[in-house]
């Protein structure tokens, strides 16, 4: 029988995370480092590194959700991940051109990422490189467009 | 594919899948050797419809995300916006909204009883836990008008106050339902068939649950002591008195066990919550529009982590607006928990994990 | 009530009599001899046995149906609701389903080996009636009484398992493959402690016939005594034959769909469905009569009342287990079947020869 992993009180706290980080990582651009909070910037070439020190150096355990958001002339990645230890749920963003959506994929740290960025390439189209099995989640196969963006117009038929 | 292995379809349409899902495995004789969840076939475009709504609209769609839970989307919804809009619900609004989701979660947790109780065979389980069900559903209707979908949380509060005599009669459902708590308890946990489907079944340990993503009562089974009300407190939880309940086996009867040991903690929760209202207003004014930015809120569903990124640029519409479905995540996670077990386990392993097409595909 | 046989002969006797005399009138030479030639011995004897099966069928099966009912108003009083509520007690919805079932489009799968899968459903059927005419509701009252009706139950009970597999191969459907082959495994596993829990009786009454066995156990004891353990493992296997829940594997709806049966439809559904109650029925009448001393009992009420209400009670049990327990997988069940119910059941007849041995009975 194994024991009970508890979280009961931080071991550190979110500004000591994100000075390592920083120290780290000096092209990381720290946004905020509010209570319970980490928002952090994160270029694109390196965001897989960011991720990996993260979950081997600061403990970050658990990936919540991978979001994308399509800000016309650029796409933003958006990794919530969590620290249980901590008790810290840090957002990394990753700014992406929108002629090239390609960024790693966090799959090989976090096997929890692995639907969301299914879903992520599904419906904003952004290519996950290192993903072991980038398919459309919702919808068809054939299916041509990548309905979340904002260039696709509701109503319109495909 | 060797020529003793076949490719079964179970779903979309299947007495054991709740919900339109496919699960597809590959039988060696009745062992799974290889499974794969294939979902969408309930995708509404959930998230691009919310795009064209404005926020007040977005609430009522927020309950639809799932029948078996809608006011904790519900809230959850509320409670992000109002960290977008920048204010904050009045304290007895807090209260009720912790009352009334602990009452959620119990419905929820009556809700996969049943479906465990039609997946593993026993019909009486399935019929006395909706029994009990319509108790809650009785307390949430007085309150809300509605049995399933309540479009009760408002961004900055809540609809209306407590009816009259609603806390005597939460308390007198609540002290029925210990009593037949016991009695469910025992048809189960007495009950040597159904000992032998679910100890043992699809064991997991704690590192390789959370590196799947897992969260909620089967994350708590494998041992992880992980939840949001106690890690990243929302509205008045800070000041609950409750123990997150965790098993360490991690099998399909340490899942079944952490829920209903969740229910008697959620009483706990409701009993305090309702002594513990103070008097006051329910709701605050919510200008049209919130600011620029972008937010983010994860609370604990019934079923887990469930989170919501808003982005807003200043319109009365949301610019984007991401969900993370606990359930999402948990059947991305069960090609591991399958494999190497009959396909007779399938509807114990999936039961347990209480399904919800509706979050999942949004 | 006196023998069944003997009234249905003198009633023929005197039906084919009135007949006969009829055409006796008409005074037409050729009508004259037909009318002496149904006065002949083989005649009354074809059509008096023709009546016995037929009303012996239809009183059967209405008892079957009665089973249906008291399955559904139990098993509905077990999970704290009304059971069914159509017509006088609820008894009608039997009839309503029936007439449902048939009124349903008769659909073959495209795919499915047309022959064997009708075929196959009816051989199903056609042991279940089969098995109706071996059990006797007393010793007036049956269709045969050979010497040897326990083993010809027996002998056509295992019948069921080859026509579940055959349907369920020949519907081309990889659900029904794997239900026609729990089937048979299971059917198979459970027979064989059956057999042996029939062999103890046997033993110790000495006689294969109903009539004989029971009454042995009037004049003794009912068996339910000295062989408890067989009794238990009886009953144990006769749920698993007759596929209920915890057992009812081959049809296990929640992975199964509807196991070896999916794709039948209309009619052939119904009657299956029925055919299952039906076999419940025969199983706890089986019980009844091997354990629980038939249709012995005080005289004041009839003895087929006794056996009745007995095997209802029997059936009752049946009920509750199917309430009270889940479903439980294949591999167990077969596990169950080879490594506890045999061993109790070579234990069991262990004790009867015993007994026998010792003089006891």
């Amino acid at each position: 029988m194994s024991q009970v992993i508890v979280y009961d009180t931080p071991d550190r706290s979110v500004e000591d995370i994100a000075r390592d980080l920083k120290s780290k990582f000096p092209a990381v651009d720290v946004l905020k480092a509010a209570p319970k909070r980490l928002h952090v910037q994160v270029p694109r070439d390196i965001s897989f590194e960011v991720c990996k020190f993260m979950k081997e150096g600061l403990s970050f355990e658990h990936c919540s959700c991978v979001t994308t958001v399509d800000y016309i002339d650029h796409f933003t990645v958006v990794f919530h991940i969590s620290s249980w230890t901590n008790h810290i749920l840090s957002e990394v963003l990753v700014d992406l051109p929108r002629d090239d959506p390609t960024v790693d994929s966090i799959t090989p740290l976090w096997g929890g990422a692995n639907w969301h960025e299914r879903e992520a390439y599904d419906l904003m189209g952004i290519v996950f490189k290192g993903h072991p099995d980038l398919r459309r989640i919702m919808m068809p196969e054939e299916f041509k467009f990548h309905p979340l963006r904002k260039d696709f117009i509701v109503g319109r038929r495909v | 594919m060797s020529s003793d292995e076949m490719w079964i379809n179970m779903g979309p349409q299947h007495p054991f899948n709740h919900g339109l899902w496919n699960l597809r495995v590959k039988l060696k004789g009745e062992t799974i050797t290889q499974a794969e969840p294939i979902i969408g076939y309930l995708h509404r475009g959930w998230e691009k419809m919310v795009e064209n709504r404005t926020y007040s609209q977005i609430v009522p769609l927020a309950d639809r995300l799932c029948y078996g839970s809608s006011l904790s989307w519900n809230h959850l919804y509320c409670l992000t916006a109002e960290k977008l809009y920048g204010i904050e619900a009045p304290d007895r609004a807090k209260y009720i909204r912790v009352a009334v989701l602990e009452l959620q979660r119990i419905t929820s947790h009556l809700t996969w009883l049943m479906a465990v109780g039609t997946d593993l065979g026993s019909y009486t389980i399935m019929t006395w836990s909706i029994r009990e069900r319509e108790l809650f559903l009785d307390l949430l209707c007085k309150l809300s008008g509605a049995r399933m979908t309540y479009n009760y949380c408002r961004i900055g509060g809540v609809r209306n106050d407590y009816p009259e005599n609603y806390e005597r009669d939460v308390l007198r459902v609540l002290d029925e339902f210990e009593k037949r708590l016991r009695d469910l308890e025992s048809l189960m946990d007495e009950n040597e068939p159904f000992l032998m489907r679910t100890v043992g079944i699809s064991k997991m340990d704690g590192k390789t649950a959370m590196n799947l993503g897992l969260t909620g009562p089967i994350m708590r089974a494998s041992g992880v002591d992980m939840d949001l009300r106690k890690l990243d407190p929302y509205e008045v939880y800070a000041d609950m008195k409750f123990e997150v309940c965790t098993h360490t086996d991690g099998d399909v009867y340490a899942r079944y066990r952490v829920r209903m040991d969740e229910m008697r903690e959620s009483m706990k929760i409701v009993r305090q919550a309702l002594s513990e209202t103070p008097a006051g207003p329910i709701r605050v004014k919510v200008p049209r529009c919130p600011p620029k930015g972008n937010v983010v809120c994860h609370v604990e569903d019934p079923r887990g982590e469930s989170l919501m990124y808003m982005v807003s640029d200043g319109s009365e519409k949301p610019y984007r607006l991401k969900v993370r479905s606990p359930n999402f995540v948990n059947l991305s996670a069960s090609p591991p928990m399958l494999v190497g077990f009959k396909i007779s386990d399938v509807p114990a392993i999936m039961g347990v994990m209480d399904m919800c097409i509706g979050e999942t595909d949004r | 009530m006196s023998n069944l046989y003997i009234e249905l002969t003198n009633f023929t006797e005197w039906l084919l009599g009135l007949v006969a005399s009829i055409l006796d009138w008409t005074k037409l030479g050729f009508l004259s001899d037909f009318g002496e030639w149904l006065q002949t011995a083989p005649v009354v004897d074809f059509v008096s046995t023709l009546l016995v099966v037929a009303i012996f069928l239809i009183t059967a099966m209405m008892f079957g149906l009665c089973f249906i009912w008291q399955e559904r108003k139990f098993l509905g009083r077990f999970m704290d609701r009304r059971g069914t509520q159509v017509g006088f007690l609820g008894f009608f919805q039997n009839f309503a389903d029936g007439i449902k079932v048939i009124l349903k489009e008769h659909i073959v799968p495209k795919d499915s080996d047309h022959r064997l899968f009708e075929l196959a459903i009816f051989a199903y059927l056609a042991s279940t009636f089969m098995l109706f005419g071996c059990i006797p509701f007393s010793d007036n009252f049956y269709v045969i009484n050979v010497n040897l009706a326990v083993l010809l139950g027996v002998a056509i009970f295992a019948f069921g398992p080859f026509s579940i597999l055959i349907g369920g191969w020949s519907s081309n459907n990889k659900f029904t493959l794997i239900g026609g082959m729990r089937a048979a495994a299971q059917l198979i596993a459970l027979e064989i402690p059956l057999l042996l829990c029939i062999v103890s009786v046997v033993v110790m009454t000495g006689d294969l016939s109903f009539v004989g066995i029971v009454a042995w156990q009037e004049q003794n004891i009912w068996l339910i005594v000295p062989l408890c353990i067989g009794a238990l493992t009886f009953f144990i296997a006769a749920i698993g034959e007759s596929e209920r829940i915890p057992f009812d594997l081959p049809e296990a709806e929640a992975e199964l769909v509807e196991g070896w049966a999916t794709e039948y439809g209309d009619v052939r559904w119904g009657l299956q469905m029925a055919s299952d109650y039906f076999r419940a029925y025969i199983l706890s009448g089986l019980f009844t009569m091997l354990f629980l001393g038939g249709w012995a009992g005080p005289e004041f009420i009839w003895a087929e009342a006794w056996y009745l209400a007995k095997t209802f009670i029997v059936f009752f049990f049946f009920i509750w287990v199917r309430a009270a327990t889940v479903r439980i997988r294949t591999d167990q069940i077969l596990k169950m079947g080879w490594r506890r119910l045999l061993p109790m059941a070579v234990i069991n007849l262990l004790i009867a020869v015993a007994l026998k041995v010792a003089g006891v009975f």
